[in-house]
C-alpha cells in the first residue's frame, strides 16, 4: 500500500492522558493521541467508547454541556486548549466542527455562508468569500442560481455540504467531523468523501465514523477507541485501544481488540 | 387459532369456543356501558368549562348589546345620566396603562427567559433561586400585587403618586412570570444544533443566541406577550388599590394623577343601584370580550403561522 | 517531527487561542439579561417588605392573638374590632365550594385530555380552556350576580335566600375558574405518565377506564394533587369575583351557602378602594389581612411546587 509509512507532518493536536468527566461519571479516559497536520485522521469504535466526546473536546464544544470536564493535556500547536488564557470562541474560530445531523440555519443559502465571516467580521468582498466557500465544497455549480433561496429546500446531502461549506468561510485550520454522513444516501456520502480527500490539502481534518470502510477509504490514520470493560459493573468508560496508519489498523492491527472490530466479530 | 380448534370439531364445540374466545365488540357488555358512562361523564366536564365561556358571552350580549353606540366610547362617565355615560377616560386610561406594560414586560421577559435559558448555570444556587422565585411569583394573588404597587411604586420608593405609570408597573409586575414562562417555552422549541452550529463557527455565545436563537423563538415570545396582555386588559382587583378606582371625567395622562381602567370603570358601573348602570356595565364587558377575542385570535394566529417542526 | 517548527507555529498569531478583545460588550449585555431575571426576586422582597413592614404599626394596636382568633371584623366601628377569622372562614367557604366544582370538573377535562383525546380534539379542547382561564374575572363575576345568582335561586326555594350576596354562588363561580388549571396540570402529570405503564396494563385486557382510574390516575398522582393544591391556591386568591358575588360580607363570622360573606382579598380591594388614609390602623388592616394571603398562598404554591417536581423527576 502507498499510504505504508508515511511521513507524519506537523503535530496540530497532541493529546497526553486526557479524559472528559460529565459531572460524577467519567465518559473518557487516558487517551494519547496525536494529530498530524494535512491529514485525515478517523476515530472509530462501537457506541459509548467516547470518540464523539474526544472529537468535541478538540474545540471545546463539550463546554456547552453543563458539567463536562477535560482532564490531562490537550495540546494544539503547542498551546494548552484548556489553559486559563484560552478564550473557546478562538477555539472554534480556528477549529470548525460538522455535525452528525445536518444543521443549516433557518436562512438563505447565502446567509448559511455568509453568517460565519460577517460575525467574525472578516474583511473581504462577502460574494467573493460565500462563492470560495461555496466552490471549495463542490456545491457553487449546484446552488449558484438559487443563492437567495432557503437552505431547508435543499437535498440532505446538500444541507451537509453547506455545513462544510459555512465551516470553511471562515477561513479555520481545522474541521472536525461528527460521523457526518450518517443521515446521509451513499450517493451523498460518496460525494462528501471525495469532498475530504480535496479539502486536506487545505486542511486538517478529524473526522468520527460509525463506518468502518468509511474510515478505511478516506483516512490516513485512524484511532480505535472502545468501552474499557475491566473497569466493574456498569461503568461505561471509553479508551483509545490503538492508532496507527489507517493500513495497518484495518490489515494488521497490534491488538486483538482491534482486529475483532475491524472484521465484525463485535461492535 | 385455527389450530386450537379439531378439524372435524362438532358445531357445539365451535360455538363454546366462540363464548370464551370472542374478540367482537359486545362481549362484555357491562365494561363497554361502564366505559361509555365514564367517557361522557368526562365530556361533561369539558361541556360545563364550555357553557360558562358561552353564558358569560351571552350575558354580555343580552344586556349590553343594545347599549353598544358611539357615546359608549366618547362620551365622559357620569352619576346621574347613565344614558349618557361612556367609558372614554377608561379605554383611554386602559390603551396607556397596557401601552407601559408592553414597554415594561418586553424587555424584561424576554430578558430573564433569554438568560435562563441560554445563559444560567444550573448548579449556582443564585440562578435555582431565580427560577423557583419566578414559579412561586406566577402564583402570587393578584391583589397582592396591588398591595405591592401601593406600598411600593404609588407610594414608597417611587412615590409615583396614584397615576397611570403605577398602574402599568404594577400590572406589568403581574403578568412578568407569565411572559417569562412562555418565553422560555419559545427559546426550548428552537433546536439547540442551532445555537451549536452558529458557535462551531467561532460566534460567541450572545452572537449565537441574538442571531439564530432569538429570532427562530420571536413568534412564539411574541405570542407569550399578547397571552400577557390580554389577561392585562381584564385585570381589575390590583388597579383598585393603585389608583384607577378613581372616579375621573377627563382624559387621564400618563404621569398625572388621576385615571381609570376599563374593567375598574365597569365594577364602578356595576356597584351602582340603577338598572341602566348594569346594562352599561354589560356593554362595557361586550367591549373589553371583542377586544380579547380579537388580541386571542392573533395570537393563535400567529401560533398557526409559526409553528416549525423541526 | 519537528520540534522547532511547532514551536514557531505555537508562537505565531495565525493560530493563538487568546480571545482578540475582552469582549465588555457582551458582558454588560448578559449582565443586564442576568439583571432582568433577578429582577423577580427584588420583586418577591419588595412584596415581603411591603406586607410586612407595616405589621409592627398594625400590632401596636391589635393583639396578634385577638386578630388571628377574634371572631369579630369591624375595622370601622367606633369600637373598631380586628378578629381576622371572618374573612379567613368567608375565604375558607370560597375555596371549599370552589373545590367542589373544580375537582371533579379539572381532573374529568384532564383525564378525558390525555386518555381519550386524539391530537385533533386536543387541538380544539385546550384552547377553550384557555378561553376559559383568560375570561376577565369582573365579566365572569358580573354574569354571575346577574344571572347565575338569580338562577340558583330560583332552582333551589328550599335554601334560605335572604341576602343579594352569596358566598356559595360565589364559590362556585371561583371553581369554574379553576378548571383551566387544575385540567391542564392535571393532565401534564398524566401525559408524563409512560406509556409502557399503560401498554402493560391494556395488555392484560384492562379497559380504557380502568387503565385511566387505576394505572395512570395512581402514576401521576402527586402531579394531580399539586394541582388541587394550586386550584385552592388561586381559589383563595380570587378577588372580583367574590367582593361582586359574596360581597363586603358582614363583621360577624358566618358560615352557609346563601350568606353574604367577606373574603381577605374582597376585603382589601373593597377597603383600598375608599379614601383611607395613611398610617391609620385602618390603613394597617389591608397590610395584615395581604400579609396573611400572601402567607396561605405562598406555603400552598411551596407543596405544589414541590409535588410538580416530584413528578417531573420520576419520569423525566
Amino acid at each position: 500500500m502507498e499510504n505504508n509509512n508515511k511521513v507524519a507532518g506537523n503535530e496540530v493536536f497532541s493529546l497526553s492522558n486526557m479524559s472528559v468527566h460529565y459531572g460524577e461519571s467519567l465518559a473518557v479516559d487516558g487517551v494519547n493521541l496525536p494529530i498530524y497536520e494535512n491529514e485525515i485522521t478517523a476515530m472509530i469504535g462501537p457506541s459509548g467508547c467516547g470518540k464523539s466526546t474526544v472529537l468535541r473536546s478538540l474545540n471545546r464544544m463539550n463546554d456547552l454541556i453543563p458539567g463536562a470536564k477535560v482532564g490531562g493535556q490537550v495540546l494544539y500547536h503547542g498551546q494548552d486548549m484548556y489553559g486559563p488564557e484560552v478564550d473557546p470562541v478562538q477555539v472554534r474560530k480556528l477549529i470548525g466542527m460538522v455535525f452528525q445531523k445536518p444543521n443549516p440555519f433557518p436562512k438563505s443559502i447565502y446567509d448559511n455562508v455568509a453568517f460565519g465571516p460577517q460575525t467574525l467580521g472578516m474583511k473581504g468582498d462577502m460574494d467573493e468569500i460565500v462563492e470560495g466557500a461555496l466552490k471549495k465544497a463542490a456545491l457553487w455549480d449546484d446552488v449558484k442560481d438559487r443563492l437567495k433561496d432557503n437552505a431547508f429546500g435543499m437535498s440532505g446531502g446538500q444541507q451537509q455540504r453547506l455545513c462544510i461549506a459555512r465551516a470553511i468561510a471562515v477561513k479555520p485550520d481545522v474541521i472536525l467531523m461528527d460521523e457526518p454522513c450518517s443521515a446521509l444516501d451513499p450517493i451523498s456520502t460518496f460525494k462528501i468523501e471525495d469532498l475530504m480527500m480535496e479539502l486536506k490539502k487545505d486542511y486538517t481534518i478529524v473526522i468520527v465514523t460509525h463506518n468502518m470502510q468509511q474510515a478505511a477509504r478516506v483516512a490516513d490514520r485512524t484511532a480505535f477507541f472502545t468501552v474499557d470493560t475491566e473497569r466493574g459493573e456498569g461503568s461505561r468508560v471509553g479508551q483509545l485501544v490503538e492508532f496507527d496508519e489507517t493500513s495497518k489498523i484495518f490489515s494488521n492491527p497490534a491488538d486483538s481488540r482491534t482486529l475483532d472490530y475491524v472484521t465484525g466479530k463485535f461492535g | 387459532m385455527s389450530q386450537g380448534i379439531p378439524k372435524r370439531a362438532s358445531g357445539a364445540a365451535m360455538a363454546a369456543a366462540a363464548v370464551t374466545q370472542n374478540i367482537y365488540k359486545g362481549a362484555n357488555n357491562k365494561a363497554l356501558v361502564g366505559g361509555i358512562m365514564f367517557r361522557l361523564l368526562l365530556l361533561s366536564a369539558l361541556g360545563i368549562a364550555m357553557i360558562a365561556i358561552l353564558a358569560v358571552i351571552a350575558w354580555a350580549l343580552v344586556e349590553g348589546a343594545a347599549r353598544v353606540n358611539v357615546g359608549l366610547f366618547v362620551n365622559n362617565p357620569s352619576s346621574f345620566r347613565p344614558e349618557e355615560a361612556g367609558y372614554r377616560p377608561a379605554i383611554l386610561g386602559t390603551v396607556q396603562l397596557i401601552a407601559g406594560v408592553i414597554l415594561l414586560i418586553v424587555p424584561l421577559g424576554v430578558g430573564a427567559a433569554t438568560y435562563l435559558e441560554l445563559f444560567a448555570d444550573r448548579t449556582r444556587w443564585y440562578n435555582r433561586l431565580i427560577e423557583l422565585n419566578i414559579q412561586n411569583l406566577a402564583g402570587v394573588p393578584s391583589i397582592v400585587f396591588g398591595i405591592l404597587g401601593l406600598a411600593f411604586i404609588v407610594r414608597g420608593v417611587f412615590d409615583l403618586g396614584f397615576v397611570v405609570a403605577a398602574g402599568s408597573a404594577t400590572i406589568a409586575i403581574l403578568v412578568l412570570p407569565t411572559v417569562i414562562l412562555a418565553s422560555r417555552e419559545a427559546i426550548r422549541a428552537v433546536p439547540s444544533s442551532l445555537l451549536d452550529g452558529a458557535m462551531a463557527l467561532g460566534a460567541t455565545r450572545l452572537q449565537a443566541v441574538r442571531k439564530m436563537v432569538l429570532p427562530s423563538a420571536a413568534p412564539g415570545m411574541l405570542t407569550g406577550v399578547i397571552l400577557a396582555v390580554a389577561r392585562a386588559i381584564g385585570e381589575a382587583a390590583p388597579l383598585l388599590l393603585v389608583g384607577a378606582a378613581t372616579f375621573v371625567t377627563f382624559d387621564p395622562n400618563f404621569w398625572q394623577d388621576g385615571y381609570s381602567a376599563l374593567p375598574v370603570m365597569i365594577y364602578n358601573y356595576a356597584g351602582r343601584p340603577q338598572e341602566e348602570f348594569h346594562t352599561l356595565a354589560a356593554a362595557g364587558v361586550l367591549v373589553m370580550l371583542v377586544v380579547l377575542f380579537f388580541i386571542n385570535s392573533i395570537a393563535v394566529w400567529l401560533r398557526a403561522r409559526y409553528e416549525r417542526t423541526w | 517531527m519537528s520540534s522547532s517548527i511547532q514551536g514557531a507555529r505555537s508562537g505565531s498569531t495565525a493560530n493563538s487561542l487568546r480571545a482578540p478583545s475582552f469582549r465588555l460588550g457582551e458582558r454588560i449585555v448578559i449582565g443586564l439579561l442576568f439583571g432582568a431575571a433577578a429582577i423577580s426576586v427584588g420583586v418577591t422582597i419588595a412584596i415581603v417588605i411591603s406586607l410586612f413592614a407595616p405589621l409592627p404599626g398594625f400590632f401596636e394596636y391589635v393583639n396578634p392573638w385577638d386578630f388571628l382568633t377574634g371572631t369579630l371584623w369591624a375595622p370601622s366601628f367606633a369600637d373598631a374590632s380586628f378578629g381576622v377569622l371572618p374573612l379567613v372562614a368567608g375565604t375558607l367557604q370560597v375555596v371549599f365550594y370552589a373545590m367542589l366544582v373544580g375537582i371533579p370538573l379539572g381532573l374529568g377535562a384532564a383525564i378525558y385530555l390525555s386518555e381519550y383525546a386524539g391530537n385533533g380534539v386536543r387541538k380544539i379542547v385546550k384552547p377553550i380552556l384557555e378561553v376559559l382561564e383568560g375570561l376577565p374575572t369582573v365579566a365572569t363575576g358580573l354574569f354571575a350576580v346577574f344571572w347565575l345568582k338569580p338562577w340558583i335561586q330560583e332552582s333551589t326555594p328550599f335554601l334560605e335566600w335572604t341576602s343579594p350576596f352569596s358566598i356559595g354562588v360565589a364559590g362556585l363561580t371561583v371553581g369554574i375558574i379553576t378548571i383551566p388549571l387544575i385540567a391542564s396540570v392535571s393532565d401534564d402529570a398524566m401525559r408524563a405518565v409512560p406509556m409502557a405503564l399503560r401498554e402493560g396494563a391494556y395488555a392484560l385486557g384492562a379497559t380504557k377506564m380502568r387503565v385511566a382510574l387505576k394505572v395512570v390516575l395512581p402514576a401521576a398522582i402527586s402531579g394531580i394533587v399539586a394541582s388541587f393544591v394550586l386550584g385552592a391556591s388561586r381559589a383563595i386568591g380570587e378577588t372580583m369575583v367574590v367582593l361582586l358575588v359574596a360581597g363586603g360580607g358582614s363583621p360577624q363570622l358566618k358560615i352557609g351557602f346563601t350568606e353574604p360573606a367577606g373574603a381577605m382579598t374582597a376585603f382589601i380591594a373593597s377597603r383600598a378602594t375608599g379614601e383611607i388614609a395613611t398610617g391609620t390602623i385602618d390603613y394597617y388592616s389591608i397590610f395584615a389581612v395581604g400579609a396573611l394571603l400572601f402567607l396561605m398562598t405562598l406555603i400552598m404554591n411551596m407543596i405544589a411546587i414541590r409535588f410538580v417536581n416530584k413528578f417531573r423527576e420520576v419520569y423525566d
